[in-house]
């Protein structure tokens, strides 16, 4: 399925994967009581971060993440990725850590489970870190700065 | 193993399957949405619209709920005040997700993907919140 105009867009598959990622954060609230916020559940596996859920049970959801992207690329033959190099991954990994902890969430929390609660934190948030996202991508863009291998 | 393990194993597991299938394990795909001023690729709006339809699901259940399934009551973030941490730490993840393409999820489930670059990205990550915890411990 494509969107005329959008070729490479894949909306079904979107749909579908978020449809499950949705049902996972919906397991983890109606199951656990407890927000799906991955930069929260890592933080509390590592140990730098206080709430949630408790480590051992932080540490199974940050390996089931691996878990279900192995299950998938297994069934569907390998999955297609195009990653940027050593550099930029690290001076993005540094802003992604601090900007988690201080914002006290990402995508998942404050995109998926706060946005869907309509959260005035979580709208605030994800609306920040969007348009941050979309401006770094087009000052990048014109400074002809290519990171993707 | 108990159901408060296996519980967020299996939720994990969707999640990082749900990401996967999405395309969102694959930064080129989420930099292409970000790029609304170029080749715009509106698949994470599937991605994000489909889970956020879930869960606004998910939430209404809640009030009708006693206690959770596996656990003895609800942890719901109550906090309503939009603080100049809540902003600059939402504008610096953003900077950090448009110059690589890559949040916590994808970053994780990437794992076993691309695994050298996610394990850089991970513990970069780690990193990050190790530095801020450091920093205001001071």
């Amino acid at each position: 399925m494509t969107i005329p105009g959008f070729p490479d867009a894949a909306p079904l598959a979107g749909l579908i994967g978020g449809i499950l990622i949705g049902l996972s954060a919906a397991v983890m609230l109606l199951g656990m009581g407890r927000i799906a916020g991955v930069s929260g559940i890592f933080a509390k596996a590592t140990g730098v971060g206080g709430s949630g859920i408790s480590r051992g049970g932080a540490w199974a959801f940050v390996l089931g993440l691996p878990l279900g992207a192995l299950i998938v690329a297994i069934v569907t033959g390998g999955v297609d990725a195009q990653f940027a190099g050593f550099g930029p991954i690290i001076v993005a990994g540094l802003l992604v850590g601090i900007g988690t902890r201080l914002g006290s969430g990402c995508t998942s929390g404050h995109g998926v489970c706060g946005v869907s609660r309509l959260s005035a934190r979580s709208i605030v948030a994800t609306a920040t870190f969007m348009v941050a996202g979309i401006v770094t991508v087009a000052v990048m863009n014109a400074m002809g700065m290519e990171v993707l291998k | 193993m108990s159901s408060r393990i296996l519980t967020p194993l299996a939720a994990g597991t969707l999640f990082g399957a749900g990401l996967t299938i999405g395309g969102m394990t694959d930064p080129a795909r989420v930099r292409g949405f970000l790029d609304i001023f170029g080749d715009w690729d509106p698949t994470l709006a599937f991605v994000m619209g489909g889970a956020v339809i879930v869960m606004a699901i998910a939430w209404r259940i809640v009030p009708r709920m006693v206690e959770p399934i596996f656990a003895e009551k609800f942890h719901i973030p109550d906090r309503s005040d939009l603080t100049p941490s809540l902003i600059g730490g939402s504008a610096l993840f953003g900077v950090g997700w448009g110059i690589a393409g890559l949040c916590p999820g994808p970053g994780l489930a990437a794992l076993v993907i691309e695994p050298a670059l996610a394990a850089t990205f991970v513990v970069s990550m780690f990193a990050g919140m190790l530095i801020l915890r450091l920093f205001e411990r001071n």
